[in-house]
């Protein structure tokens, strides 16, 4: 079945890997709660005491961590998809 | 060797061929591409040549050939394209070709002209037959809308019979309630009516024509046809209408049918029983079954003969394009007085003279002429063409100087220092890991595909260049790499890797009560020892003070890097002075232009280097980092001989001891230069010529021996180049040199500051980079909850698609555009004429390559 193009298939495919590629390393860095990525957690202006700033961002980093997996899982679904619509585009101009 | 760094020795050569072997020599030095010929009658006209008849033969045969690739390329059918390349055939098989071409050429018009005809008869056919079905609908439809009012007098009629009944009745079932109330018993009422088919977009205006025309006495009933028809004469495909129109009597019709010749409507007859149609129907379709057979047989055969042209067509294209250039460069040259023999000028490498020799024994060979072919190297005081000879490396970075101006003859080639100059330049502001990573596996991608991505030749021009540029892209993206791991930037993150130098002392109740805190390198908080490698990561979480740092290191080392690369480019012109022996400009123009860069704007950077060397925040007072001067105060002081300000307490004015009497030294020093550079060279001339007394004598130390190169004058002077050099008048000189002079003086400090854009591009992408991540990928790392998985993989592939799109293809031109500003205007002016002219060599592949665009030119 041919849904994309060979043009848009193989923009999947680039940025499918790219995507994969990244994420998983970010997912990792998040895990290992890297303080460079601080500024992109999901958390407040202000907390009142130490320890529920630290439990709000362990939290914050482990979901983000997830969901830079997810993502990344995601984006193998795509790979998947482009793969397959790209070698059906090229079996179709080889014929 | 050394190739790389001048251009190739030339030599001007004159070749004698004898007329029977003329046509193989030339061939072979076709393939060989290695002689750039001169022409040697400019006079004559184009038509009045030896051999204009051939290449007339040629056009026409070209013409031909053109004329099948379009034909083919019509039907689509693939051209086999070898990418070898014959030998030019013999002139005798010039004929042989000839016949094959009008043979082609003849059976495709023929075929052509047929198919057009029977795609007219198939059209009208077509035609017709949608006539016959539509008008069918129109008298069938009519009959339900109609109906009998039973109120009124018996000569109302009931009509809801068939439409087949009769002819009358169908007038009358058309003409309704009204035309049959108008027509009178026993008057016999009339209606014609003409059936035809019309382009649809003039339906309206045509529908409104008859309106007007027959006062709306007509009634015009149309129909779409659906499917396109196709037009036989461009073969576009039309839509049309089927239209009908009733009147009554002679004159509405001759009325009507003109109004539709008028607007090239095509009229068919259409019978008036319904049982004739029927028939015609059937008859019209049959017609149609036996044109698609014959058409089709047309079709196949047409394809048959264009399969067979398109095997052979590119190997045509070659073999009479061949011919073609080889009869133009025979146009070139001089006929000997006893038409035995003919002679040729030709600009020639030195090195390749052997391999010239034995083309031209080749050729003799082949040609089975006995006598050999006569190279004899001529002297001359024309200036000669520059031929840097290139491999596919270097042939980009030769393409980017060449751009600027071809270099003069033997002069010092930018090129081959630009091949690291321009991606390190380009690598400082394009400085990030991730966008060089893109940009250096783009490149290498296109490096390993590179034969593959040769032989699709394409006209996409874009692709051209970054297909032709692959060797720089991935260079550029290597050094970006290099760059972003030393700016520590990563899509504008950081990585740490060694661990951060600097930590925090901060109790947890200060941490908890202050919006910013410092730290202090003078401290503990500081290792005392950098970051192994490139930037310390801290910096990228320091949000208050990050850009000042940065701009503070960026500013330093775009001065730093401008500065080496114009004091190379000052060195570079030593080896041009030297090379052409000019003693004078050595001493009175590279000595003094040194001595100003170097007296101030590499002291300028010698202090940077101090300023970093000594001062510290660990060191005690008067080098500790509140005493640290300003680099750029420090040196609009020196050069205005201002008095520096008084130092804050306990600090010194100076870096060093006796700073101040070195810098007044060096700016007087470097004054000193100006008059030197301005005034040196025109006196030493102008005393030089006043020693040779009346005699003139050219400076450059070229002999004025007339003789030598007597016999070829009266030809070389049309020639590319122009003559040797007149003297100038002293006054001009002295204008020349001012002009100079003032030009390097300003341009020193104008370029220098000019180097300031690396710092600026490099400030502008990591800013772009930053915001870019800000704006839009943490935006999808902020959704809070499973959700934020589906969104993060929408953003990211924004994000990717914004980064290629802005960061590395816009910032990448832009940083591009710059680093070539720098080498045309910062670098190569120190140095550099590119007033030269470059070596075009006959050769087949060229000329070949450029097929159309260059034997248009020949005629």
């Amino acid at each position: 079945m041919k849904i994309c193009g060979p043009k848009l298939s193989l923009c999947g495919l680039i940025i499918s890997v790219w995507g994969i590629v990244q994420l998983v390393l970010m997912g990792l860095f998040f895990y290992i709660h890297s303080v460079a990525l601080i500024e992109d957690l999901p958390l407040e202006e202000e907390y009142h005491s130490l320890e529920l700033f630290y439990s709000a961002a362990n939290a914050a980093y482990s979901q983000n961590a997830y969901n830079c997996w997810i993502a990344a899982c995601i984006y193998v679904v795509t790979l998947l998809f482009s793969a397959q619509q790209f070698y059906m585009n090229s079996r179709v101009t080889a014929n | 060797m050394g190739s790389l760094f001048r251009s190739e020795e030339m030599t001007l050569c004159q070749l004698f061929l004898q007329s029977e072997a003329a046509y193989a020599c030339v061939s072979e030095l076709g393939e060989l591409g290695l002689v750039q010929f001169r022409d040697l009658n400019p006079d004559v006209n184009a038509f009045q040549r030896k051999f204009v008849n051939e290449v007339r033969r040629c056009d026409e045969m070209e013409r031909k050939l053109r004329y099948l690739e379009k034909e083919i390329k019509k039907d689509g059918i693939p051209m086999l394209d070898t990418g070898e390349s014959p030998e030019a055939p013999q002139p005798r098989e010039m004929i042989d070709l000839e016949a094959t071409f009008e043979k082609l050429e003849n059976e495709l018009r023929e075929v052509n002209q047929n198919a057009e005809a029977l795609k007219r008869n198939f059209l009208e056919l077509t035609e017709l037959k949608h006539i016959l079905r539509k008008t069918q609908v129109f008298f069938d439809e009519s009959v339900p809308t109609i109906y009998k009012s039973t109120s009124h007098s018996s000569k109302y009629r009931r009509y809801l019979q068939m439409a087949d009944n009769q002819n009358e009745d169908e007038q009358a079932q058309l003409l309704g309630e009204e035309g049959v109330r108008a027509s009178q018993p026993g008057q016999n009422l009339k209606l014609g009516f003409v059936a035809g088919v019309i382009l649809r977009e003039k339906l309206p205006a045509f529908e409104r024509m008859l309106w007007r025309a027959c006062r709306g006495n007509v009634f015009l009933r149309q129909a779409m046809i659906e499917s396109p028809l196709e037009d036989p004469t461009n073969g576009d495909q039309v839509y049309k209408s089927v239209f009908i129109i009733f009147f009554q009597g002679d004159q509405l019709k001759s009325r009507v049918k003109k109004i539709c010749e008028g607007f090239r409507a095509t009229l068919y007859p259409c019978p008036e029983a319904p049982a004739d149609r029927r028939e015609m129907a059937m008859g019209v379709m049959t017609r149609i079954e036996d044109l698609n057979t014959v058409l089709g047989q047309t079709q196949d055969h047409r394809h048959r003969v264009l399969v067979a042209a398109a095997k052979n067509l590119k190997n045509w294209f070659v073999k009479v394009r061949k011919i073609k250039a080889i009869y133009h460069t025979l146009n070139l040259f001089n006929l000997d007085v006893t038409q035995k023999c003919l002679i040729a000028e030709c600009w020639v490498p030195l090195l390749d003279i052997e391999t010239i020799q034995l083309a031209l024994r080749r050729g003799t060979e082949r040609s089975g002429s006995s006598v050999p072919p006569i190279l004899n190297r001529m002297q001359t005081f024309e200036n000669p063409p520059t031929y840097n000879r290139t491999n596919k490396f270097t042939k980009a970075f030769q393409a980017l100087i060449d751009a600027y101006g071809v270099a003069n003859y033997r002069e010092m080639n930018p090129a081959p220092y630009t091949i690291i100059t321009f991606p390190f330049l380009f690598a400082i502001m394009f400085g990030d890991l991730g966008h060089g990573a893109i940009m250096a596996l783009f490149g290498l991608w296109m490096i390993r595909k590179e034969k593959g991505l040769a032989a699709q030749k394409t006209d996409n021009e874009i692709w051209n260049i970054f297909f032709g540029g692959r060797y720089i892209i991935f260079l550029m993206g290597v050094f970006s790499m290099y760059t972003g791991m030393i700016y520590n930037d990563i899509f504008s993150k950081s990585l740490n890797i060694f661990g951060s130098h600097w930590h925090l002392s901060y109790n947890k109740s200060t941490v908890m009560d202050n919006k910013e805190l410092q730290l202090n390198p003078g401290t503990s908080d500081y290792e005392g020892t950098p970051y192994p490698f490139g930037m310390d990561p801290i910096w990228q979480i320091a949000g208050a003070n990050k850009i000042i740092f940065h701009n503070a290191y960026k500013m330093k080392i775009s001065i730093i890097f401008g500065v080496i690369h114009m004091t190379f480019g000052v060195i570079m012109s030593w080896h041009n002075h030297t090379y052409f022996r000019n003693r004078l400009s050595l001493v009175y123009e590279f000595i003094p232009q040194l001595l100003f860069l170097l007296l101030l704007f590499s002291y300028m950077v010698l202090l940077m280097f101090i300023k970093w060397n000594r001062y510290a925040a660990t060191n005690p007072m008067p080098y500790s980092e509140s005493c640290a001067p300003s680099i750029l105060i420090t040196f609009i002081d020196m050069v205005l001989f201002n008095k520096p300000k008084d130092p804050p307490e306990g600090c010194k004015v100076y870096m060093f001891s006796g700073q101040g009497f070195f810098q007044s030294l060096f700016v007087l020093l470097a004054i000193c230069c100006i008059p030197v550079m301005l005034l040196g060279k025109p006196i030493k001339i102008m005393q030089a010529r006043k020693l040779a007394n009346e005699e003139v004598q050219p400076i450059t130390g070229a002999t004025s021996d007339a003789e030598v190169g007597g016999v070829s004058n009266g030809s070389a002077s049309h020639g590319g180049g122009g003559d040797q050099h007149d003297e100038e008048e002293i006054s001009e000189i002295f204008i020349h040199q001012g002009i100079h002079t003032i030009e390097y003086v300003l341009g020193s400090v104008s370029h220098t500051a000019s180097y300031l854009r690396l710092w600026a591009l490099s400030l502008a992408h990591a800013q772009l980079a930053d915001v870019l991540w800000t704006m839009v990928l943490s935006t999808g790392l902020k959704q809070e909850g499973w959700l934020g998985g589906i969104m993060l993989t929408i953003v990211f592939a924004f994000w990717a698609i914004l980064t290629i799109g802005i960061l590395v293809l816009m910032e990448g031109l832009s940083a591009f555009l710059h680093t070539l500003r720098l080498h045309w205007v910062e670098f190569q002016s120190k140095f550099y004429m590119g007033q030269g002219y470059a070596f075009q060599p006959f050769a087949f592949d060229a000329i070949i390559e450029n097929g159309s665009a260059s034997s248009g030119e020949a005629d």
